[in-house]
């Protein structure tokens, strides 16, 4: 695999080891100029050190990775220069105000403190924290403290962000406020990169994404072209009586095309939603409930893994 | 001193710069600005020792002899009290201060997504510490001068060796709070620091100890930093300094080599 032009990071059997374990698991690759990229997958699937050696934070054991179109094993302050990273959790100055806490951040890029300080006032309005300026970080909520680490991420104008979890352990409306300032980015063409176990911040917010397990690479694509190729369009989840199952499920073997049994439910695919539940109640089995839907990312990783997200 | 720091094996993403060092330097004085209070109260502590000590224990005591001369008891134990305070300041600043940043607030995991390398968080944090230091020995310094505890303009010298002790003491914390996992660990330091504190001729000479036991103390790092400041402030300058001097640079350059590799494997895994 050769790097493209304009390609932000490119690699290509990427793989990190620890004690032994590949917790990437040679992965490739190829997120573009101005793109949001999302890595989909649940704890442990290996998203955070993939993230962590495209930071340079963390030197790959194989493989060969390029960001920003250079080698982070000889490069890695140029690399981060460019680089605006959100952390999981947040990894504020919690004793300094708000509006210190981006100037310290922009002079570890080597900015002027007078450019700092003009950057850090207008990335307040940005993250909706202009009246917190002087406020220590100690007394913000989680959501300011989740915008104030995204406009601390900004300092250096970087042309790639990249954010772990970006959302979680947010309520919603904090959550809403996020994804609100991440459209805004992507509007101004900044690559973003995001890590997430939320299968509609990833459907909203990525315009391609990998979806990740075990260290692998298990699918890649649109949200859209992932549905599509991996599960049929519409599910009925169904709730039943203990017992049954069984019977339902030779009963329906004709009308649907795939069947996911979970702890709680069962889940009947194919393209006709409607037609499934009506051929459920000729069966005479009446489920406790019942739910027509589209099929989503979170059916596509059951598909592609034979487990759930967030379990 | 540069080239051997840089010539320390570091791996090709441990890069030095002493400008992105400063910037961690500046960071703790921005966190300090707030409070200043806890900053100041550190110059207190080895005052009080100097007025309890020297002056009130060395008007019982009244003159000793140090190295064939004879002297007030406080001008013998004011540079021993200088020694343990850039003992004192360091060590707090390398263990606790240094824990707290490195496994609560996370902080150089911020610094580290930034062009900041390991190698510049840890020269930074030494810089602060050295910084800090200075503050508390200088105006000690003055106060040793007014007291008339500093018998010769060498005693001047006082402040880079005690600079040295600073650096030596800061290194070694550093290194030693990098492995540690848990708060209680840290008390184990309390626990070294208090009898090189006591015993590493601070506040006696070495010929109160049976001969083994004065070549044991030898050994220590802060006997190493009072027999030093001692001999400058006294006035007793000779060649035989340059081996305490040595000491100390080798201590300061064993702790970094060791933290700077144990940061890259905490940090940068």
């Amino acid at each position: 695999m050769e790097p493209l032009r304009d390609e932000v990071v490119h690699a290509s059997a990427l793989t990190k080891t620890f004690a032994g374990t590949n917790a990437v698991d040679g992965i490739d690759l190829s997120i573009r100029r101005g793109e949001v990229f999302g890595f989909l997958g649940p704890n442990g699937a290996g998203k955070t050190s993939t993230m962590r050696m495209i930071a340079c934070m963390s030197p790959r054991s194989s493989g060969d990775l390029l960001v920003r179109g250079l080698d982070p094993t000889f490069a890695g302050p140029e690399i981060r220069a460019g680089i605006g990273l959100v952390p999981q959790e947040d990894a504020l100055d919690s004793e300094m105000s708000v509006f210190d806490n981006l100037v310290i951040y922009g002079r570890y890029f080597g900015l002027a403190r007078r450019e700092v300080r003009a950057r850090a006032q207008v990335l307040l309005e940005f993250a909706q924290l202009a009246d917190r300026a002087s406020t220590k970080v100690d007394h913000l909520s989680g959501g300011m403290r989740r915008r104030l680490a995204i406009a601390r991420s900004l300092i250096s104008r970087p042309e790639l962000v990249i954010l772990d979890e970006p959302t979680t352990g947010l309520d919603p409306q904090a959550r809403h406020l996020v994804w609100d300032r991440l459209f805004q980015l992507r509007s101004e063409g900044v690559t973003l990169i995001i890590t997430t176990h939320y299968m509609d911040e990833a459907e909203q917010l990525c315009d391609r994404l990998v979806v990740m397990d075990r260290g692998r690479i298990v699918g890649e694509g649109t949200p859209r072209e992932l549905i599509a190729s991996t599960v049929p369009r519409e599910v009925v989840e169904l709730r039943l009586n203990p017992g049954a199952t069984p019977a339902l499920l030779v009963a329906l073997k004709d009308h649907v095309e795939r069947v996911e049994q979970l702890a709680d439910r069962i889940c009947c695919y194919g393209e006709d939603g409607d037609a499934i539940l009506e051929a459920v109640i000729a069966t005479g089995i009446h489920p406790l409930s019942s739910l027509v839907r589209r099929a989503t990312l979170e059916d596509v990783f059951l598909a592609l893994t034979g487990r759930q997200l967030i379990e | 001193m540069i080239a051997i720091l840089r010539a320390l094996p570091m791996g090709p993403t441990v890069t030095l710069s002493w400008r992105r060092s400063a910037h961690v330097i500046e960071r703790n004085v921005m966190n300090y600005r707030r409070n200043w209070f806890y900053l100041v109260s550190g110059f207190f502590e080895p005052l009080f020792y100097l007025l309890a000590v020297g002056a009130g224990v060395g008007r019982l005591v009244g003159t000793v002899q140090t190295s064939g001369h004879s002297v007030s008891y406080a001008a013998f134990v004011a540079p021993g009290l200088l020694a343990s305070a850039a003992m004192n300041g360091a060590i707090f600043d390398a263990t606790y201060n240094f824990f707290f940043k490195l496994k609560v607030e996370r902080t150089y995991e911020a610094m580290l997504a930034t062009p900041l390398s390991v190698m510049d968080v840890a020269i930074g944090e030494l810089g602060w510490t050295l910084v800090r230091g200075m503050l508390y020995a200088g105006g000690f310094l003055a106060i040793m001068a007014v007291f008339g505890d500093c018998h010769s303009y060498d005693a001047m010298l006082c402040l880079p060796a005690a600079m040295l002790i600073t650096l030596a003491f800061a290194a070694i914390g550093l290194a030693l709070t990098s492995y540690m996992s848990q708060w209680q660990h840290l008390g184990t330091v309390a626990l070294a620091v208090l009898p090189l504190f006591l015993f590493s001729g601070t506040f006696y000479g070495l010929d109160a100890y049976p001969g083994w036991l004065q070549e044991v103390v030898r050994c220590s790092p802060l006997y190493q930093g009072v027999a030093l400041l001692r001999a400058l402030a006294l006035g007793h300058l000779s060649a035989l300094l340059l081996i305490h001097v040595l000491y100390l640079v080798l201590l300061i350059l064993f702790g970094l080599f060791v933290v700077s590799r144990r940061l890259a494997r905490v940090l940068t895994p």
